[in-house]
């Protein structure tokens, strides 16, 4: 569990970040987004309270890496790369326009902070794979995070990875599957179902969670457990999320897995997101002072 | 007319497979090098690797009949700082994880071997599926990417050796089937550089891969049999290109000559280089325009023209068209 008083500031700061998000994908007119908004308080947990890792030294041998294979929703981790400090913040608005480091679909060598190139989807996995064979032989104890989406689990080539992890025991492995149920045709589990993603990681040798992707605490401890657990196992975290979380007009429609909002819905956004900021801060303040048990 | 003027023979005492050839360049490159990491998607035997497993376990995997995975894990080892090569037919790798290859390889510019075996027709018995015949063509439209094709054993080894060294995205296009040693375990060779194995007077065959010991049997026949004298000059290395060596052929008569399609190969490299340095020669380019079947390399050369009789009729034929049915009926028994 999070202290009060850090899970009132990571609160905070995952709405500045959807508004971030939000503002760069508008500047830029195309993005994603739903899936952004649906992963973005796991990043925020990550990058505030897991990872080990130096914004000012992004080559540090030592450093925990994470692979983001759903590269559409790179957004959500430009955001998080600006406001840890590995670029500056003025960069966001340069999204996808030529010449920026912020290309649509994240590349390497492009940006501090950013360890692969992502965007074709189910190539993360195996990537991460690499990483983790590579630190394995190498005897770096450093982690590799792979932040995926259940939609890319359609790809064969995810499963080719997810077994070849499990075989070779890459217990320095950590899968985040970002399951909003939402794909660009629609619901996942209408388009090509997965069904019970947690029961096949299971088969495919891995250690598995399940966990409500938008709590905190939940996510906090879904990460502790990793770092701690003693079995030579891979392990990945199914995240269950809402695409557009925190933007009623968003949530759970997949028109908004790729549409950029027109500055009508941008300004209604801000102020809801606003507005619920506020609310839950003020939630935990009242809370503290023992006005809500 | 001079008489061709032979720069390098055929060894056809000395047999091996270009395949073999890479699996002792792979050893010898990881002589004291704790860098090289290699990948094979279960055909650990059929692509000489055995070797390097044994002596290197540790930095060795088989992952199983996937190649995508094999692709993607080439990458991330890669970006981590190892030199790794990775293994399977040249159908499948790059055939089959070609997007891996371009997204997860080319486009990051890391350092991985794509070892394509099997290429071309001569894989034989196992048939269409099983010959690559369009794997030049996929990378080289790759920009990074950089293209190897030797014709035998000690250039296979030698290239080899200097792929790895490269540290860049390369392609290693080997054969399934034994042919003559052509070149000596000193011969140097140089990337982006072409052989000129013959020296002919009226025109010039240019070949890669293994189909360079028909092209030097082709040239023996059109001498002896039809008085033609026809330069053999082999490209190991398709991209770069020795455009250079292209563009200074005098000839007016200029043959292309590779078990791959001919578009996209050593064909459509001359083709391109002919064009835009303004090239007067007509160019004829032999190869494959069909997918093939299964039969014995032997056979399936001479059913698909990349035979050396088929080859040197069909020189013959484009430059000395009444002398045409005489050669034919003069070389139409000889065994070779």
């Amino acid at each position: 569990m999070l202290r009060k008083k850090e899970h009132k500031e990571l609160t905070h700061k995952s709405y500045e970040l959807r508004k971030e998000i939000l503002k760069m994908i508008y500047e830029a007119k195309s993005g994603h987004p739903g899936g952004s908004f649906s992963i973005i308080d796991v990043l925020t947990i990550l990058y505030n309270k897991v990872l080990k890792h130096d914004p000012k030294v992004p080559s540090w041998k030592l450093r925990d890496r994470v692979i983001l294979s759903a590269g559409h929703i790179c957004p959500a981790l430009y955001a998080t790369l600006a406001d840890q400090g590995y670029f500056p913040k003025s960069k966001l608005k340069t999204l996808r326009k030529l010449g920026s480091g912020l290309q649509g679909h994240p590349e390497l060598h492009h940006l501090p902070g950013v360890e692969n190139t992502g965007g074709p989807l189910g190539q993360g996995i195996p990537f991460a794979v690499g990483k983790a064979l590579a630190l394995k032989t190498r005897n770096i104890p450093s982690k590799i995070y792979c932040v995926t989406s259940d939609g890319e689990h359609q790809e064969g080539s995810s499963w080719e990875a997810i077994g070849l992890a499990a075989h070779h025991k890459l217990s320095n492995l950590c899968v985040i599957v970002d399951r909003n149920n939402i794909q660009i045709g629609g619901k996942v589990e209408e388009q090509m179902a997965l069904r019970k993603l947690k029961s096949k990681y299971h088969a495919f040798g891995w250690n598995v969670v399940d966990i409500n992707g938008h709590n905190l605490n939940l996510i906090y401890d879904a990460f502790r457990y990793f770092k701690i657990h003693k079995r030579k196992k891979p392990f990945c975290i199914v995240a269950h999320t809402i695409l557009g979380k925190g933007v009623s007009f968003m949530q759970d429609d997949s028109k908004w897995h790729g549409s950029a909002p027109n500055k009508e819905q941008l300004d209604k956004a801000l102020a809801e997101l606003d507005k619920k900021q506020k609310k839950h801060v003020l939630f935990f303040d009242l809370k503290k002072r023992g006005i809500f048990k | 007319m001079s008489a061709p003027k032979k720069l390098y023979t055929l060894d056809a005492s000395n047999v091996k497979a270009t395949r073999q050839g890479f699996g002792k360049g792979l050893l010898d490159a990881s002589e004291g090098s704790k860098d090289v990491f290699v990948l094979t998607a279960d055909l650990e035997g059929s692509t000489n690797v055995t070797a390097f497993k044994e002596k290197y376990p540790k930095r060795f995997i088989n992952v199983g009949v996937a190649e995508q995975v094999m692709a993607g894990t080439a990458a991330g080892l890669a970006s981590e700082g190892f030199s790794v090569v990775m293994t399977s037919f040249a159908v499948f790798n790059p055939g089959r994880n070609w997007d891996f290859v371009r997204a997860q390889i080319a486009l990051n510019n890391l350092s991985v071997v794509v070892v394509g075996s099997h290429a071309g027709l001569a894989t034989g018995e196992d048939g269409a599926t099983h010959q690559a015949l369009e794997d030049v063509a996929l990378m080289r439209s790759l920009p990074t990417m950089t293209v190897l094709s030797p014709c035998d054993f000690h250039e296979a080894a030698s290239l080899t050796k200097q792929a790895i060294a490269l540290k860049k995205p390369v392609y290693l296009r080997l054969a399934r089937q034994k042919t003559p040693f052509i070149f000596s375990a000193h011969e140097k060779f140089t990337i982006g550089k072409a052989k000129t194995l013959v020296k002919g007077s009226d025109a010039t065959l240019l070949t890669t891969g293994i189909t360079c010991d028909q092209a030097l049997l082709a040239s023996e026949l059109l001498f002896k049999y039809a008085k033609l004298s026809v330069s053999v000059v082999h490209h190991g290395s398709l991209k770069p290109f020795d455009t250079q060596s292209v563009a200074g052929i005098k000839h007016k008569h200029i043959f292309t000559f590779e078990d791959h399609n001919i578009v996209g190969g050593l064909g459509s490299c001359a083709a391109e280089t002919m064009a835009e340095c303004g090239h007067r020669a007509k160019l004829v380019r032999i190869g494959t325009t069909s997918f093939g079947q299964s039969g014995d390399y032997a056979s399936l050369y001479k059913k698909y023209g990349l035979d050396a009789k088929s080859v040197a009729l069909r020189i013959c034929k484009e430059m000395r068209p009444t002398a045409y049915a005489s050669f034919a009926r003069k070389i139409k028994t000889l065994k070779l």
